[in-house]
């Protein structure tokens, strides 16, 4: 700034004219407007530095905002860069251990399956003192593991090995005593079925999935664990049981009389079936011989599957289940207004179709009542009633009973107990389905169908979970025909082949059934399904109870006997009197 | 009065700051905390899963079943059936010589000659 003499800073604005210098200037004969015109350029340069000061102070100051701004941005991004992230934690997490998997429950809330914290056993032999030492002492621990084997493993290549999936907390503290660091453990979650072999079919099995060292999942690997796999494993389920339909102690105590009455009756195998006629819920079902589900055998890799004890026989196991399927005929014929209970049919044998001749096991007379060919298990009487209805209306009637579709069972095994029916549903299979042949279905099938006839005439799906309220299923049959459907397999046990059930505390009703079993040649005399599809109490039934045997042989008498109504029928009694105070009903009188 | 304006906020700035830095540390707190509640209803889950596993186990079916088998002189116990409901009128009328239980460490039996049976 050249400001001689002159100070714009002074405070006092100097004049345009200043009168000392233009009077002097006009003494000495110059031009006073000079004067004025420098006073005024002074003027304006003195306000234009002013400006370009400001507007310099103003870019500065624009510029270290700027320069701050960017300096704070590009900070924070290093820091976040540099440090680790974590969600901020601002409000309380739910239960926070909940299982990884949930546990099943009977119908009471009594533990079925459950979660039980375990390790498992690994190695990595890079870190191991002394190798030989660690497989000597494990060899000694666990006696099932090769000491070779585990040296090998120990000082070969490898970097990692599992020794064990579970332990016991014995067996751990065994292996800590060892003291070797190359042995390490990893918690486990291990599935606990605290019953044993109890309701093992329904259960199934666990197994595995995804492992690591600090985790691994737990599968269900067959039954209802399988089947609700997803469900069970659900974080949003908060880990909420799953409650079956089952209850434990009837389970428990039909296995113990099936076990029972399967020893008695020399038979191979026996299922068991209870089911709530109204709801469709299996409250048991057995079939024997089981299996421990907390160790799971492996499947069978050669003969029949049927053998293993893994084979669920109640849902699984397809057989012409005989003269239990001639109710079926019977009340469609009585929906139908083809007959009445007293009407009369034409027993005379053999019938003839063809080639094929049906007769009965004993002698009959020639002429029934339809109660009575119920009674006395007629196979010419029912095949008569079946050829009534016809085969178009018999196989829309056995449709709308569920027994041409595997039942859907909430287990993961149901679709593999479909049914096995003829693809040409002739006449003749209409005859030989009248009386139960010709057709194969599985203890659960005949236990719905049964349910559906007597619960007033509704349709009944079994079901596995829990049920609240009963369900409204499609009407199959009308409430008078599943009266009178009633008061005929009551019949069978007042007068009829199923006489040992007739007991004096429960009013049971039912239809026995024995089947020859099919082999080589044709069907085998020797060896027979006994059946007894029975429900209680009769007049108003609750509860259906299908008792299966495989192959029994009751050999009290000098012959031999293996129909249903001597091998099956007291059993199923027997079950029905062990089970039925257990379900709260209440004698009806004494035995 | 500008002068007392800006003492206001000024100092409203930083009761606020020191307001919010409390409210900070009380919330790591009760996190803190939290955690290890949470950490606390962990082990008890575990531990109450692990005894109601355990509580399962020694009531199966066949371990009670074996356990009355085993106790049948003392017990015993029979399955529930039929036999065992009875009718209202089945029960007998109260008994002459009825003393009523007073005391709570009063047994039925106390009254009973000496040399009875010992029941246990």
């Amino acid at each position: 700034m050249s400001a001689a003499g002159f100070d714009p800073g002074a405070g006092v604005r100097s004049p345009l004219r200043p009168l000392a210098r233009i009077l002097r200037a006009r003494e000495a004969g110059e031009n006073p407007d000079l004067i004025e015109a420098e006073q005024r350029r002074r003027r304006h340069e003195a306000t234009r530095d002013k400006a370009r000061s400001r507007a310099q102070f103003r870019l500065m100051l624009l510029a270290f905002t700027f320069v701050a701004g960017f300096i704070a941005i590009g900070g924070r991004m290093a820091i976040i860069a540099a440090s680790i992230a974590e969600e901020p934690v601002a409000e309380a997490t739910g239960n926070p251990i909940i299982n990884q998997r949930a546990d099943i429950t009977d119908r009471n809330g009594r533990i079925l399956a459950t979660n039980f914290d375990t390790h498992a056993l690994y190695a990595q032999p890079r870190q191991m003192v002394n190798p030989e030492r660690a497989a000597t002492e494990l060899a000694r621990i666990f006696p099932e593991l090769d000491q070779g084997r585990l040296l090998r493993d120990f000082t070969g290549g490898r970097t990692f090995l599992w020794i064990r999936r579970q332990i016991s907390p014995e067996q751990m503290q065994a292996v800590h005593d060892i003291g070797d660091p190359g042995l390490l453990f990893g918690p486990r979650e291990m599935r606990l079925y605290p019953n044993g072999p109890v309701a093992a079919h329904i259960l199934g099995g666990y197994g595995y999935g995804r492992e690591g060292v600090n985790s691994a999942e737990v599968i269900g690997t067959a039954g209802v664990e399988r089947f609700f796999d997803t469900r069970l494993r659900d974080p949003a389920e908060g880990g909420e049981p799953l409650a079956l339909s089952i209850d434990l102690t009837v389970q428990a105590t039909m296995e113990e009389v099936l076990d029972g009455g399967m020893v008695v009756m020399n038979a191979r195998g026996a299922a068991g079936i209870l089911m709530d006629v109204q709801t469709g819920e299996i409250v048991a079902m057995a079939s024997l011989p089981d299996f421990d589900p907390n160790n799971r055998p492996a499947p069978l890799t050669t003969g029949d599957a049927a053998d293993s004890p893994l084979f669920n026989r109640a849902m699984q196991g397809v057989y012409e289940l005989g003269s239990v399927f001639k109710i079926f005929a019977a009340a469609q014929a009585l929906d139908l207004g083809l007959v009445n209970p007293e009407t009369m049919i034409e027993t005379r044998g053999p019938l003839t179709w063809g080639r094929f001749r049906i007769t009965d096991s004993h002698a009959m007379p020639n002429q029934m009542t339809v109660a009575d060919v119920i009674a006395e298990s007629s196979n010419v009487g029912a095949a008569r009633i079946a050829q009534m209805i016809g085969p178009v209306r018999q196989r829309a009637f056995l449709t709308a009973l569920g027994l041409t579709e595997a039942v859907p069972l909430q287990m993961v095994e149901a679709p593999t107990g479909a049914p096995i029916v003829q693809s040409n549903w002739s006449d003749l299979t209409t005859l030989t389905v009248g009386f139960g042949h010709g057709i194969s279905v599985s203890p659960l099938h005949l236990a719905a169908a049964y349910a559906s006839l007597v619960n007033g005439g509704t349709r009944v799906v079994p079901t596995l979970l829990r049920q609240d309220r009963p369900l409204a299923g499609e009407r199959v049959v009308s409430a008078e025909t599943s009266a009178q459907v009633r008061m005929m397999l009551r019949r069978v046990v007042t007068d009829g082949t199923a006489s040992f059930a007739n007991i004096g505390a429960y009013a049971i009703g039912g239809k026995t059934g024995t089947a020859e079993k099919p082999g080589r040649g044709g069907y085998q005399a020797n060896r027979n399904l006994a059946t007894f599809a029975s429900v209680f109490p009769a007049e108003a039934p609750r509860y259906v109870l299908i008792v299966t045997l495989d192959e029994p042989v009751e050999t009290s008498g000098p012959q031999p006997r293996r129909t249903a109504g001597w091998t099956a029928v007291p059993v199923a009694t027997e079950v029905i009197r062990r089970v039925a105070p257990l379900l709260g009903l209440r004698p009806t009188g004494t035995d | 009065m500008r002068g007392l304006a800006y003492l206001l906020a000024g100092a409203s700035f930083l009761g606020l700051g020191f307001w919010a830095y409390q409210e900070n540390y009380a919330t790591q707190a009760s996190l803190r905390e939290l955690r290890d509640l949470n950490r606390q209803i962990g082990a008890a889950h575990a531990r109450i899963n692990m005894l109601e596993a355990e509580w399962a186990y020694l009531n199966r079916p066949d371990r009670l079943r074996d356990l009355v088998n085993l106790n049948y002189q003392r017990l015993m116990l029979v399955p529930l059936m039929p036999e065992s409901f009875a009718a209202m009128d089945a029960i007998p009328d109260r008994p002459e010589d009825y003393v009523p239980l007073l005391d709570a460490t009063q047994v039925s039996s106390d009254m009973a000659p000496r040399d009875a049976e010992d029941p246990l």
